[in-house]
């Protein structure tokens, strides 16, 4: 296991983040938290350039929508501090109509596709994204595919309805 | 990134020439296309274009059942699917809570580290092939098919493998899959000797790939590489030695580092990984002796399809098959994140789920997409045909990086 203890990592996130996050839990020992996108790049970059922490390596960079939400748009990054053999999870909620985030392609290069890549399939704007256009689907598509209401076959169909098949 | 020398002679007569690379290009190996601007020889500027084979996977993955996302996984790194299908199942187990027996842990380090040996053999038998080098292909291809046939003897497949289940496999490995994984372990590591003293001195492989491409360990981390490319930049990034899984931490292995991150550092550390997963391999043989040999998956009835003959005559696995199969049973509401080191490095399965049997959100981590993003800026200045081998030794596999 890490060096460092989740309770230790949380204490010192919250030395410098006091209030401004709030933590979601520990699912299978990988500590979570949540944080408003006007820290997020601060909290990004605490993590990584902190002499102690160094979570240097962006592993991933990720969406997921909740329709039911106020803040339907989640935005996941998780980190992983290789010195230290800790991962952690942040989790970013946008307001509806307004899914605006700041880009962390100034923290970490590996950010851009990453970032395109969430854009492509969720619509989130990362504001100051360097070269922000589709990159998986079309570039004249209009949708956002991996958002919950898009159907996952063409609704003009009939031969594959879901209930044929028990779902 | 490295500073080659770029031209920048605004002289009408060198009006740069804009290329095509790809989308199917031979030299590409895969479907991408990279645009080019060139003066001469030398690139100015690249824009990869990508998701040609784009099949919407984490989309199609909300609607499936754990179970038949194994087959999705397997189209994504279609030279390693065994390493995918294991990390899938892995993920499974993890959010499940299902502790699988050491015998199905070893069998899987035996699937896993083919996959590893199989993905590398062409990876850098194509990268011979791309400085003019046909036969080291042909002497290794050989041995692929050896390892496909030792899936066949496993799973039926060859390619798209679908191998083993949540909490195991399907069934038990049969005496013809330890014959002839025995028979790989006798005849590789020659053809393996024999290709390193074909390439690993060779003054024109040399010449074409030392100083190729280097990458520093900092563009390498900021890029978030993994896999032999990143430890061809001298990072020590392993995920099977930090964060052990299906039973690592038992296995004596090293992790090759390389020097400076060019193509022939990274050449040299895949040829030095097979050797250590011919290592492993070895010693699973070994662990494998004081297992009891009946063992092939783990008791998770509710997860676990009960063999067919069993469902015609016994009561209970007629009801779990019912329950599986109609989708009685579900799983934990929680996420999970479980990594895999895959043959082009960290495979990472990101899976959401809200109680139900199929994911509320999967995410995968695809090391090739992840990787092959620097590919552009990293030939800003280079030549034509040193990118051309820089992309073979980036290992781009379509699937993985469109999924």
């Amino acid at each position: 296991m890490g060096k460092i203890t989740n309770e230790e990592l949380l204490n010192k996130i919250n030395g410098k983040f006091d209030q401004q996050i709030t933590v979601v839990g520990e699912p299978y020992g990988l500590l979570t938290i949540e944080t408003a996108r006007e820290q997020i790049i601060a909290l990004l970059d605490f993590l990584k350039n902190d002499t102690v922490l160094q979570f240097i390596y962006l592993t991933d960079l990720t969406g997921i929508h909740y329709p039911e939400q106020e803040k339907p748009i989640g935005i996941i990054y998780h980190l992983h501090s290789l010195v230290n053999n800790v991962r952690i999870r942040i989790k970013v909620f946008l307001p509806d109509g307004d899914f605006h985030i700041p880009t962390a392609t100034t923290v970490w290069h590996g950010a851009n596709w990453m970032e395109r890549e969430t854009y492509d399939f969720f619509g989130v704007i990362f504001d100051g994204h360097p070269d922000l256009r589709r990159i998986l689907n079309v570039d004249d598509m209009t949708a956002f595919p991996m958002r919950k209401e898009f159907p996952l076959e063409d609704p003009n169909r009939v031969d594959k309805k879901d209930y044929f098949f028990g779902r | 990134m490295q500073n080659h020398p770029v031209y920048t002679d605004n002289d009408p007569q060198t009006v740069p020439s804009t290329l095509n690379l790809g989308p199917t290009h031979p030299a590409t190996h895969g479907v991408f296309q990279n645009v080019l601007q060139l003066d001469g020889e030398r690139i100015i500027s690249g824009v990869s274009t990508i998701g040609y084979i784009h099949r919407a996977f984490e989309k199609i993955a909300e609607h499936r059942p754990f179970y038949q996302i194994t087959p999705l996984t397997d189209r994504l790194n279609y030279c390693s699917s065994p390493i995918n299908n294991m990390g899938w199942h892995m993920t499974v187990e993890k959010l499940l809570g299902i502790e699988t027996p050491k015998r199905v842990d070893y069998l899987r380090v035996i699937v896993m580290e083919l996959a590893r040996i199989s993905d590398h053999i062409v990876c850098n038998g194509v990268l011979g092939v791309d400085t003019g080098a046909f036969t080291g292909f042909l002497y290794m291809m050989e041995h692929r098919e050896a390892i496909y046939e030792i899936y066949e003897e496993v799973c039926g497949s060859r390619l798209t493998t679908n191998i083993g289940r949540i909490g195991g496999f399907e069934r038990n490995f049969n005496t013809i899959a330890f014959s002839k994984l025995r028979k790989f372990l006798k005849d590789f590591p020659v053809t393996l000797k024999e290709f390193e003293v074909l390439f690993n001195r060779n003054r024109i492989f040399v010449d074409r790939t030392k100083g190729v491409a280097e990458v520093t360990p900092e563009d390498a981390l900021s890029y978030s590489w993994s896999g032999p490319l990143l430890r061809a930049a001298g990072v020590d990034y392993d995920v099977r030695a930090m964060n052990p899984y299906s039973s690592y931490e038992d296995f004596d292995f090293e992790v090759p580092v390389g020097e400076n991150g060019d193509v022939y550092a990274r050449f040299l550390v895949r040829n030095e990984e097979m050797w250590q997963s011919l290592r492993i391999i070895e010693q699973a043989l070994v662990k494998l002796e004081k297992e009891p040999t009946d063992i092939f998956h783990a008791d998770v009835p509710e997860f676990y399809l009960p063999p067919k003959e069993e469902v015609y005559n016994n009561m209970e696995a007629l009801i779990y098959h019912f329950k599986i199969v109609m989708g009685e049973i579900n799983a934990p509401n929680s996420e999970v994140y479980h990594s895999v080191e895959g043959a082009n490095g960290e495979l990472g399965f990101y899976l959401v789920n809200d109680g139900g049997r199929s994911p509320y959100r999967l995410h995968f981590r695809r090391p090739s997409f992840i990787n092959y993003q620097m590919y552009a800026p990293m030939s800003r200045g280079m030549l034509l045909s040193d990118a051309i081998i820089n992309m073979s030794s980036l290992n781009v596999i379509a699937g993985e990086l469109d999924a």
